[in-house]
Formats: C-alpha cells, sequence, structure tokens
C-alpha cells in the first residue's frame, strides 16, 4: 500500500494532502476516491497530484480523480485550476496528446441485427480507418492545408464534407477551439502530422462497437434524452483517439521551450522537470496556448474524418444512408487540455485556465456551453472502460463544482504496460474474447496484451465513485461486442 | 543486457534503463530500446534507406532526448523505422554535437512484429550520467 500516513479522510470519497505534505504546496491535493480505490492507487499518484499543488497560480486544490495513476508532470486523473493573472500553463498538465478524446455515435440498428454481420463490420472499420505505429490517414493534405484544419478543426470538416452541422454542436467547443493560430505551430509538427488526419493511433485507442442492454440503463430519463433508448440492445460506437504526431510534437516542442525559459527568464522553480511551465499571461504561454488549441482542433478533425468513414463503412455494410441508420454523435469529450472557464471561487465568478490531463469536463445542467439540449440534462461524460470490460455514459452534475465540474475518462491502469505484456498473450486473448463475444481487430498483439482487463482498475467502481462524489451520473453501461484497436 | 525496460516508475508509459561503456553506445542502446516499443523484432528492420543526422545541444541530456525525438518524428512524418549505424558525438561551441547515419526502412507489417506508438519521450526521472566509467539513462516513453 502506498497511501502517505499524511492523506486525511474528508468525505467517503475525498481524501487530502495538507499543505505541510511537501514543502512548496500552495493549495492542499485531493484524491476522488472509494476507500478501495485509494488503497489501490500506485505511489506516482500522491507524489505528482502534491507537485500540481506547488504550481504558481493554483486555485483551491489540486485534484485526482478515481481512476488516477502514475503519469509524467500531473498524474493521468490531474485537475488544476490557475488563476490566469498569476498562474502559468504547463504542457505536463495536459499531455503530449492534446485532446486525446471520446466519441459516442448512436444508431437505430439492435443487436440482433448487427449480430450476423459483426464480423464483416469489424473487418471493414479495420481495413478502412488506419491503425497502429505511425499510420498515415485517408484525407490526403498539403501543409498548408493542414496548417487550416487545426485552425478550423470541425469546421474544416464542414466545409469539405465530412462532417454535419449537427456532428459540430455535438462536440465540445462546437469542434472548433478560438485563437488556434497556425503560425505558433513548428514545421516540424506540420511535417510529422499533415499526413495522419483519419488515422486512429495505437496504445490505449480503439474504436468500438457496442450494445445498450435494457439491463444496463440506470437512469431512463437521462438515457432517453441521449438518445439511447430508441430500440431494445440498440448499437453504439466509441472511439478513443486525438492529435497524433502533430500534437506530440507540439506538446515536445513547448516542454523544451519552458524548461528554457522558465527559470532563466521567469525565476519560477519546479520540483518535476515534467511541470515546465510558464506564465499564462507570457509571450511563451500564450503561444504555446494558440499551439495547443492548434493540437485541440486536430484532434476534433481526425475524430471528424473517422466518423465520416464509419458512416461509410455502416452504410455499406447494411445498405442504407447514414441518416436512415440514426449515426447521430451524443457527443465528443476532450481529456487532455486546458481551457479558460468562469468558476465560482469564494462567491464570485472568476475566469480560471483549467488543466485536465486524463480527466473529462462535466459541466452540471444549466451551465453554459452546452447545446441546447443538453442544458437541462448536463453535459453527456463518455467513459471508456478496458476492451473487455464495458465503458459508460454519464451525465455532468450540479453539485460538481469543486472539482471545476470534471470527473474521471477512463478505468485507470493499475498494472504497468511491461508486466501486462509478460502476463497476457495477444492472441489467446484475442481467442478468448472472442468466445466471450466480443470480436477484436488489431495490427499488435503485444499492444492487445497490454490493454487486457486485468491490467485495469474495476470500471464499475470508479464510475459509481464519481457519482458518489456528485462530479457525474451513471446514464447506462455499454458492453462491447466488437473492437479495433492500433 | 545493455537496456531494460522497467514497470515501477510508469504503468501506462514505457520506462527503460539504459548503459553502456561509451556515450555512443549508449544512444544506440536508447534508440533500440524506443524503437523495439514500436517493431518488437527490430532485427527485422532492413537498412533500405540511410539518413544523415546532426544535432547539437548543451548537455548529454538534452543531446539525447533530440536524437529519440529525430527517430519518433521519422516514424511518423515519413514511416520510417530507423536505427543509428555510425555515431560520433564531439565536443561543440554549443556543447555536443552528435553526427550519425540512421538506417532502416517503411513500417511493414507483413515482416515488423508491431508494438505500439511512441508518442514523446517524457521528463520524468529522465537522467543521462556517467558513473563509474559508464554510461547510464533513465527514459519514460510516452506511448
Amino acid at each position: 500500500m502506498n497511501v502517505p500516513a499524511a492523506l486525511k479522510r474528508i468525505s467517503d470519497t475525498i481524501w487530502e494532502l495538507p499543505v505541510s505534505y511537501k514543502e512548496g504546496m500552495l493549495v492542499p491535493a485531493r484524491i476522488v476516491a472509494s476507500e478501495k480505490l485509494v488503497n489501490e492507487m500506485d505511489a506516482g499518484v500522491f507524489e505528482q497530484v502534491s507537485n500540481v499543488a506547488t504550481l504558481p497560480g493554483i486555485q483551491r486544490y489540486a485534484y485526482c480523480m478515481p481512476d488516477g495513476h502514475w503519469g509524467y508532470g500531473f498524474p493521468i486523473g490531474g485537475v488544476a485550476a490557475m488563476d490566469p493573472g498569476s498562474g502559468v500553463i504547463s504542457p505536463g498538465g495536459i499531455g503530449f496528446d492534446i485532446n486525446c478524446g471520446m466519441r459516442l455515435v448512436l444508431t437505430n440498428l439492435t443487436a440482433e441485427q448487427v449480430q450476423p454481420k459483426l464480423h464483416q463490420l469489424v473487418d471493414r472499420l479495420f481495413a478502412r480507418i488506419p491503425t497502429g505505429v505511425g499510420c498515415h490517414g485517408f484525407v490526403k493534405l498539403k501543409q498548408d492545408d493542414f496548417r487550416t484544419v487545426v485552425q478550423q478543426g470541425s469546421r474544416w470538416c464542414l466545409k469539405n464534407g465530412f462532417a454535419t452541422q449537427d456532428d459540430l454542436e455535438m462536440t465540445e467547443e462546437g469542434g472548433c477551439f478560438p485563437g488556434a493560430d497556425a503560425s505558433h505551430v513548428s514545421e516540424k509538427a506540420v511535417e510529422r502530422g499533415y499526413n495522419q488526419l483519419g488515422t486512429l493511433g495505437s496504445g490505449n485507442h480503439y474504436c468500438e462497437i457496442q450494445v445498450v442492454r435494457p439491463e444496463n440503463i440506470m437512469d431512463r430519463g437521462l438515457a432517453d434524452a441521449f438518445g439511447l433508448t430508441t430500440v431494445p440492445n440498440q448499437v453504439v460506437i466509441m472511439f478513443h483517439c486525438g492529435s497524433r504526431g502533430f500534437g506530440h510534437q507540439v506538446a515536445t516542442d513547448y516542454l523544451k521551450l519552458f524548461l528554457s525559459v522558465m527559470e532563466r527568464k521567469y525565476h519560477i522553480k519546479i520540483v518535476d522537470r515534467e511541470l515546465a511551465c510558464a506564465p499564462f499571461r507570457s509571450p511563451e504561454g500564450q503561444a504555446y496556448f494558440s499551439a495547443m488549441k492548434c493540437a485541440v482542433n486536430m484532434a476534433f478533425a481526425n475524430r471528424q474524418v473517422i466518423l465520416h468513414r464509419i458512416r461509410e463503412v455502416f452504410s455499406d455494410v447494411f445498405h442504407a444512408a447514414p441518416d436512415e441508420l440514426g449515426l447521430r454523435m451524443v457527443y465528443d469529450v476532450a481529456h487532455n487540455t486546458a481551457k479558460l472557464e468562469k468558476h465560482l471561487v469564494d462567491g464570485t465568478r472568476k475566469e480560471l485556465l483549467v488543466h485536465r490531463k486524463g480527466s473529462t469536463r462535466a459541466f452540471g445542467p444549466g451551465l453554459p456551453g452546452l447545446p441546447e439540449c443538453y442544458r437541462e440534462t448536463g453535459q453527456p461524460v463518455i467513459i471508456g472502460g478496458s476492451m473487455e470490460t464495458g465503458s459508460y455514459l454519464l451525465a455532468g452534475m450540479s453539485t460538481g463544482g469543486d472539482a471545476w465540474y470534471t470527473t474521471a475518462h477512463g478505468s485507470g491502469r493499475t498494472m504497468s504496460r511491461h508486466e501486462a505484456k509478460r502476463s497476457f498473450r495477444g492472441d489467446k486473448l484475442q481467442r478468448e474474447m472472442e468466445q466471450r463475444g466480443i470480436y477484436v481487430r488489431t495490427d499488435s498483439f503485444g499492444g492487445l496484451a497490454e490493454e487486457a482487463g486485468a491490467a485495469y482498475k474495476n470500471i464499475d467502481e470508479v464510475v459509481e465513485t464519481t457519482e458518489q462524489a456528485g462530479l457525474s451520473k451513471r446514464v447506462a453501461r455499454l458492453v462491447p461486442i466488437g473492437n479495433i484497436k492500433g | 543486457m545493455p537496456f531494460e525496460y522497467r514497470s515501477d516508475i510508469a504503468h501506462a508509459d514505457v520506462a527503460f534503463d539504459a548503459w553502456a561503456p561509451t556515450l555512443e553506445e549508449l544512444f544506440r542502446e536508447a534508440a533500440r530500446a524506443t524503437m523495439q516499443v514500436m517493431v518488437e523484432n527490430p532485427e527485422q528492420i532492413r537498412q533500405a534507406q540511410t539518413l544523415a543526422l546532426k544535432l547539437e545541444q548543451e548537455n548529454e541530456e538534452m543531446l539525447l532526448f533530440d536524437f529519440l525525438n529525430e527517430l519518433i518524428f521519422y516514424k511518423d512524418a515519413r514511416r520510417l523505422v530507423l536505427l543509428p549505424g555510425e555515431m560520433s558525438i564531439t565536443p561543440s561551441d554549443g556543447g555536443l554535437t552528435v553526427r550519425a547515419t540512421l538506417s532502416g526502412e517503411e513500417i511493414d507489417p507483413t515482416r515488423h512484429e508491431m508494438g505500439i506508438d511512441v508518442k514523446a519521450v517524457t521528463m520524468l526521472r529522465y537522467k543521462v550520467e556517467q558513473v563509474a566509467q559508464r554510461w547510464q539513462a533513465t527514459v519514460v516513453l510516452d506511448v
């Protein structure tokens, strides 16, 4: 057990490391977890979330969500809001895979209709959506066009026939983060990424076909509102990917820049070089914020063109137009971002720079920035579990304000990739999953073994904790039947 | 064994230690450890293309950081999996300069056992140092 003696229980789901825990902490660090989950947290979570609490300008608490685990800089599951005037922006609080995120898409097909065509469907998705190491995409662009894509995100997709207006409305920020200026992005980042629009990537990135079974609906009203009850055993599609090499290069470029100016120019001392940062209002901080927005837009556009391809595949296999098959988006959420948002601090509404790394924005009912149709329900929150166990759709709650309306993003790893690979064999796992009714295709059996369900925390416990903590309410559990993995 | 993957400092990422008698060999081992995450049978990488690389940095740590990032860059930009051949690291005005040839080929899933994409070299526990006549590095890769 790695739990520090200084960790205090605040409630059944909130644990706190006080500012006395580590020199330089400006605010306490809070971990959202059940007793079981907190006892199972790896040592990195306590070390890293308390490091985050030392960053200049941090407000209220440094947070870690219940799926938290060892990351770099911030823990995965980390959340920190900075005062934009006195605080910093840190790429280590956003991650290399900027706007890695999840998209959930409805169909009006039942599991019974899909089952006879499942192999064909998964094989066709696997053939048509590029996956795996260094994959190049199906949208061929010149480098200058790619610069337009990263400035416009899903709006570029709409203009070029890869999106509907409704898709944009169902995406955080309308699929285009304003203020993205490609002049803040290196040539290297463009060269690295311009061939990768429409690629899934690898690791924990996937596209999954799932079923909403009636017994797995936890909130009927919200499930109705989110479109999960059109038919019994409704089939939905969930996928997870990010900004690919472009975003990774943006993060690397600015990590290096911040390391070179942080102490010398801004006299900021940090406890971990992965927390390299710059004052948000400095030229370097603003340049990174703008470059990061470009990567956010690349990821929105990437998921959008992948959705276009998914629609084509379903259309081909079921001989019907995407509209007839009800291929509509529920929502698209971002995991790795920093955003300016207005939140209540000591009774006053204040603009804050909210870093979320491996965590999901979960706006409660009535908050500005949600599409009209979700004003009363709260924001749909898509939480992907391991490929063996299942995923969840949840809704943001009005009680989430303390944690800046943020919740978990996945089930969270408990076993290192290296250990998982030693414990499981990808080809055997593939056969066992098929026997259990999950047909999976992959480029990498090694990668598949690393994603085994047993390498992850119990997703049911993670999402239940977020509900008890008042962050996100469970709507339905989604069970996988088909999966493509990079 | 000149490099070893570690389970104790990263869960979702890939960590390794590498060591060698010279700095050039350390770079070679770190390159192999990085490439093997993506292509699990790096001995199958044919030397079909060769590129010349020259990088300058203020110290060994940042030089290895940039060097590994070049391999990751070519994997994305040109789908090339590359390993270093000839290499020299010499003092220069700006600190240290590495000159290397990188050889390899385009990713070929029919011969390469594909692993997972390396996204970046992180600064987590990152270290390059000389201890008792031996160069050693600890690297955590984001995957």
